[in-house]
């Protein structure tokens, strides 16, 4: 008897409904990319600010001659900022391949011709992106906060920084959403994984360098703006309530965002589809 | 059966009008048709439409005419539904990097929304009925080009779909794994009780796997039907060896074409005078006698032959 005829039955079983597959790609998602030693490491290297961070709270809870170390609403702020070098590389080590893996190994149509919406698919690779970012932004922070209560033994810093909570939050959403959407696009792309990596590290320093040149040559900071990474920190100390560090008005620096999350929801949406058409 | 499952003596697919074009190219040209349960093979030359076809049929593609019906649902308004019951074999390479086997055909269970326990032991079972059980747990990517289209159908079979598209699944294989992947196909179709659409541009496989086919050319349908019966000749065909005449072998074909009788002269150059000659209504023999003595050409050898889905094929393209 050949082998095929001893094991094919009906599947009698359970089926969830539509609408849930986004869950099994980020799910999987998550699980195939922390499976690989070099990210995971990445992954730990990201919290090492917040050992620093720690420390230093507890330092200056512990001995009164390091009491002016003592963690205030902007140390806050400063953790979000110094995790920006993070965002970065798990931004392009983590989403580089998201899609761009997918269209090189025509995964693509595989993924199209199960019971799952085009939007399912990038809902759920962009759930991957952002829960990385968030578990090297929002997470940290958070937690840092914790250590903070844990280490002080009273709610007085929490009760009078409520807002830290939302505020961590809105910047941490805010961040991840830009950039992974940013990310997801480019991945869109191309096939390749590095080149997508290049594109994502060009985009970042060609804006940074281009907003150097203007404010050189005009000797103000109203074209901060141009540079996506000043537009992230112009709305952080906006949320923050800290003086803007950018002549450029924070809804500005919105908008940006906003346009270039647009910007990639159509690129996404004439990417990913079964079959490229060449007519 | 299935919710949505139509009754055996249902279609499984219908086509109403369907036009399907890329720019100025038409690919699909006002194509109606049904396909019926059971194992159906969608034959036609490269480039005649058959891929286009079950693109449109998945949604990957939007007609820009006609109505499409799968398992008794509406493309154009029920394509998530229709995509949970069928599965989809693929024509060129496709997997999910960096997984094994039992890992993708899972996931892709998963997506179809079976249970994680329930879409893993799937896997397994699909794995070992499509011959990769021993191969199960290395990954995709070192997978020979064999393993690959076994990998395609497991991966298509793991939710039970009630209709698999089948897309060239024999591209790039050895003589033997062809034959294997064949059998599975037949057996899915005649044993395991699954409607399939096997595309294809190999007469062979599509005789073999299908109880009935659909011939696409140029974007039209050229002809349909089960196969036996299209293969119920029509006249009578006849294989003919001649000693060509004084006008030569083309006028003999000439004269023969001219009498309303197609011809087809054998691909192999150590028998370039061998030909098969259709003789449609009654196909007498005496009447390619006639011809010959008319043309001074000599019989060597005439005997009746059997119709093939080759015969077929050739017929319902050349009359397209």
């Amino acid at each position: 008897m050949p082998i095929h005829d001893q094991s094919y039955r009906r599947y009698t079983g359970e089926r969830r409904p539509a609408g849930q597959a986004w869950t099994v790609i980020a799910r999987t998602g998550l699980r195939l990319l922390l499976r690989r030693r070099g990210f995971f490491a990445l992954m730990l290297a990201s919290w090492l600010p917040f050992v620093v961070r720690s420390v230093q709270i507890y330092a200056s809870a512990n001995m009164p001659q390091l009491a002016f170390i003592a963690p205030t609403a902007e140390t806050f702020r400063q953790f979000l900022d110094q995790q920006s070098i993070f965002v970065f590389f798990v931004t392009v080590f983590g989403g580089a391949g998201l899609i761009a893996n997918d269209r090189r190994a025509n995964a693509l149509q595989l993924y199209l011709s199960k019971p799952l919406t085009r939007a399912e698919y990038v809902w759920g690779k962009l759930a991957v992106l952002m829960s990385l970012l968030l578990m090297v932004t929002w997470v940290p922070a958070m937690a840092l906060l914790l250590v903070q209560l844990a280490f002080s033994g009273s709610f007085a810093f929490l009760a009078a920084n409520a807002w830290l909570v939302p505020a961590i939050t809105v910047l941490s959403v805010i961040q991840a959403g830009t950039v992974a959407a940013a990310m997801l696009a480019l991945s869109s792309l191309s096939n390749s994984s590095r080149f997508v990596g290049l594109m994502y590290a060009f985009l970042i320093f060609f804006t940074d360098a281009l907003y150097g040149v203007l404010r050189v040559a005009t000797r103000t900071t109203a074209a901060s703006w141009i540079s996506i990474g000043n537009d992230i920190q112009q709305i952080g100390d906006a949320i923050f309530r800290l003086p803007p560090r950018y002549e450029t008005p924070w809804p500005i620096s919105l908008s940006v965002l906003v346009a270039l999350v647009a910007a990639a929801a159509v690129v996404l949406e004439r990417r990913v589809r079964g079959v490229e058409v060449v007519a | 059966m299935s919710e949505g499952m139509p009754a055996n003596s249902e279609a499984v697919v219908t086509l109403d009008g369907v036009t399907v074009a890329y720019g100025r190219s038409v690919a699909l040209q006002d194509v109606t048709s049904t396909f019926p349960t059971g194992a159906v093979g969608l034959l036609g030359p490269n480039g005649a439409g058959k891929s286009t076809l079950i693109k449109t049929l998945l949604g990957f593609v939007v007609p820009s005419a006609g109505r499409m019906r799968v398992l008794g649902r509406d493309v154009a308004h029920d394509a998530l539904a229709i995509r949970g019951r069928i599965g989809y074999v693929p024509e060129n390479d496709a997997q999910i990097p960096a997984m094994n086997a039992v890992s993708f055909v899972a996931y892709c269970g998963e997506l179809c929304g079976l249970p994680r326990a329930d879409a893993t032991q799937r896997a397994h079972e699909v794995l070992f009925y499509a011959g990769l059980g021993e191969a199960r747990y290395r990954n995709v990517e070192t997978y020979s080009t064999g393993m690959k289209q076994r990998l395609k159908v497991a991966q298509a079979l793991v939710h039970d779909p009630d209709l698999l598209f089948l897309d060239e699944p024999t591209n790039g294989m050895d003589p033997k794994g062809r034959e294997e992947m064949l059998e599975l196909v037949h057996d899915l179709g005649h044993a395991k009780g699954v409607n399939l659409i096997l595309s294809s541009h190999l007469l062979p496989d599509v005789e073999f796997a299908c109880d009935h086919v659909i011939v696409i050319d140029r974007g039209r349908i050229a002809a349909s039907g089960p196969i036996a019966s299209l293969k119920q000749p029509r006249g009578q065909l006849f294989e003919l060896r001649v000693k060509a005449g004084p006008g030569g072998l083309d006028a003999f074909l000439a004269r023969l074409q001219a009498a309303g009788f197609e011809c087809h002269l054998s691909a192999d150059d150590t028998n370039a005078d061998l030909m098969r000659v259709f003789v449609p209504g009654e196909g007498r023999a005496r009447q390619l006698f006639e011809l010959a003595a008319a043309e001074r050409v000599q019989v060597r050898h005439l005997r009746p032959s059997v119709s093939t889905l080759e015969d077929v094929f050739v017929r319902a393209v050349g009359e397209a």
